[in-house]
């Protein structure tokens, strides 16, 4: 379908963005990969009055590191992220889960801001934030605040950026050697949005899991963490009934809903399976092989 | 790039200017209309087909500075001072036609091909950047592209046969 019509604005600098966003408020909205906000537009689920066009700010397109944690800029599309060398090292986990999202097509020109800011319940960047935890950098004419990712995702399509708030960059924290994670999904065909997901990491110290992170998605409002999964493994040692013994909790912990893609009890299975995967995928990079 | 800030209210337009398969272009457009419609409406290539116009077929797949997009997914205004290529640019100026048109000719990967320009678009940029993937790369980098008819058989042995065509040509 075709778009209805909006005024359009490419503010050249973020100060005017932030203006703009400030005057308009609700009628508003941000445009930076357009892979979302358009079809919201051309199906009519979202008919802004004001669309802001972020592509041309500069201060927005960063990938850089400091002290270890690595930061993307707003504009930073998937498809860059994706061939960085300093994503790949700082953030194996957001490298990980790029492939998963959407086609080459889509990939070129959506980006990871964006996909966290839209907050589809079923896609992997939030899933990535929350495992890693992430750090949300906002700004507004009034301002700049930071969210730490687990208080960022509040429903389906809910965050807790206000609708004058711009999402000027997210940062992972520092990765380290002792450190192994993964995203795994089952989908109905590469590059849709998975039945159900799992993005997940862990520490280990002396052959001993001191951390792990386990955020399901597609299987809630938001993604989740299954911290009763978390603590069957923290303070062991990885190992297939380690792990089969967490897939088992999650399974049980998870009640996800039906829909025309999968049911409810088919993807408490996969989440099962996905558990076992990931953990072992992860326990593999760290050179444990389970 | 740091263009100047612009800004069009409701039923002003926009100037764009564009290179479209090698020439230079320049539409005035309103900024709700899409770079497909602009394609096929201003520029009048209707090569680039649309099915769906909200992101998941693919048979609106056209080059934007080399890499598949979907131009449905596009504004038009955001494809200023880019290079565009559609299906219309693959073949030669003596009507000669591109190695995976070719390909796709030879191995029957059409039957009512109205997705076809995506198809081929998309795997331009496939065989360009990886000459010799295997039957499961092809299908993953085409998975972003439906088609209603051949059940993709075809459309992967058509990719397979240009992957033939350019090796022999080297
Ligand atoms: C066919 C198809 C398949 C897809 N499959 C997947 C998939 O498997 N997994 C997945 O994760 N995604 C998938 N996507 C979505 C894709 O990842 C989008 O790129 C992403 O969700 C949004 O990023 P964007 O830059 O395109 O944002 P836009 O479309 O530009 O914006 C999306 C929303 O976020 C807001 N927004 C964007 N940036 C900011 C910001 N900096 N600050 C505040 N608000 C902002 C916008 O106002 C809008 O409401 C798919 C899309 C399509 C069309
Ligand atoms: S018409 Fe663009 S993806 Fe279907
Ligand atoms: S040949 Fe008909 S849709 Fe593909």
């Amino acid at each position: 379908m075709k778009n209805p019509p909006f005024n359009y604005h490419r503010p050249a600098t973020l100060t005017e963005a932030l203006d703009l966003l400030a005057a308009h408020g609700d009628d508003a909205k941000v445009l930076a990969g357009g892979q979302s906000l358009l079809p919201v537009m051309a199906l009519r689920l979202g008919r802004p009055d004001h669309v802001v066009d972020i592509a041309a700010i500069d201060e927005l397109k960063h990938i850089a590191t400091a002290s270890g944690a690595l930061s993307l800029g707003a504009m930073v599309r998937h498809a860059q992220a994706e061939t960085s060398p300093m994503v790949a090292e700082h953030a194996p986990v957001v490298a990980a889960a790029l492939p998963h999202v959407g086609h080459r097509a889509i990939r070129n020109r959506g980006t990871v801001v964006g996909s966290i800011a839209h907050a589809d319940a079923a896609a992997e960047m939030p899933a990535v934030c929350l495992t890693l935890g992430a750090t949300l950098h906002l700004a507004s004419a009034t301002g700049t605040r930071e969210i730490a990712a687990a208080d960022f995702f509040l429903g389906f399509f809910t965050t807790a950026a206000l609708p004058e708030e711009l999402v000027t960059s997210v940062t992972f924290p520092p990765w380290s050697a002792t450190s192994g994670g993964a995203v795994v999904e089952i989908s109905r065909r590469h590059g849709d949005y998975a039945m159900c997901g799992l993005a997940c990491a862990i520490d280990v110290a002396d052959g001993v899991i001191e951390s792990a992170a386990l955020s399901f998605f597609g299987v809630a409002s938001t993604p989740i963490r299954v911290a009763e999964a978390e603590a069957i493994v923290v303070g062991q040692r990885p190992s297939p009934a380690l792990f089969a013994q967490a897939a088992e909790v999650v399974a049980d912990v998870l009640s996800p809903d039906s829909d025309i893609h999968a049911t409810a009890n088919h993807r408490r299975q996969i989440a099962a399976v996905l558990t076992r995967r990931g953990l072992a995928q992860s326990a593999d990079q760290i050179g444990i092989p389970v | 790039m740091n263009l100047p800030s612009i800004r069009a209210a409701i039923g002003e337009t926009i100037s764009v200017t564009t290179t479209i398969n090698g020439a230079s272009r320049r539409f005035d457009v309103e900024p709700r209309r899409s770079l497909a419609d602009v394609i096929r409406d201003e520029a009048g290539l209707t090569g680039t087909h649309l099915g769906c116009e909200h992101g998941v077929c693919g048979a609106c797949t056209v080059l934007l500075d080399g890499e598949p997009v979907r131009s449905c997914l596009m504004l038009a205004v955001q494809a200023d001072g880019t290079e565009i290529t559609t299906i219309e640019g693959l073949a030669n100026a003596d009507g000669s036609l591109h190695p995976i048109q070719q390909g796709m000719y030879d191995a029957m990967s059409f039957q009512c091909a109205f997705c076809s320009p995506g198809f081929l678009m998309s795997a331009v940029a496939l065989l360009r950047d990886n000459p010799n993937p295997s039957t499961n790369e092809i299908r993953e980098e085409l998975s972003g592209n439906l088609c209603r008819c051949t059940g993709y058989q075809s459309i992967v042995e058509g990719v397979e046969t240009a992957v033939r065509i350019m090796g022999a040509q080297q």
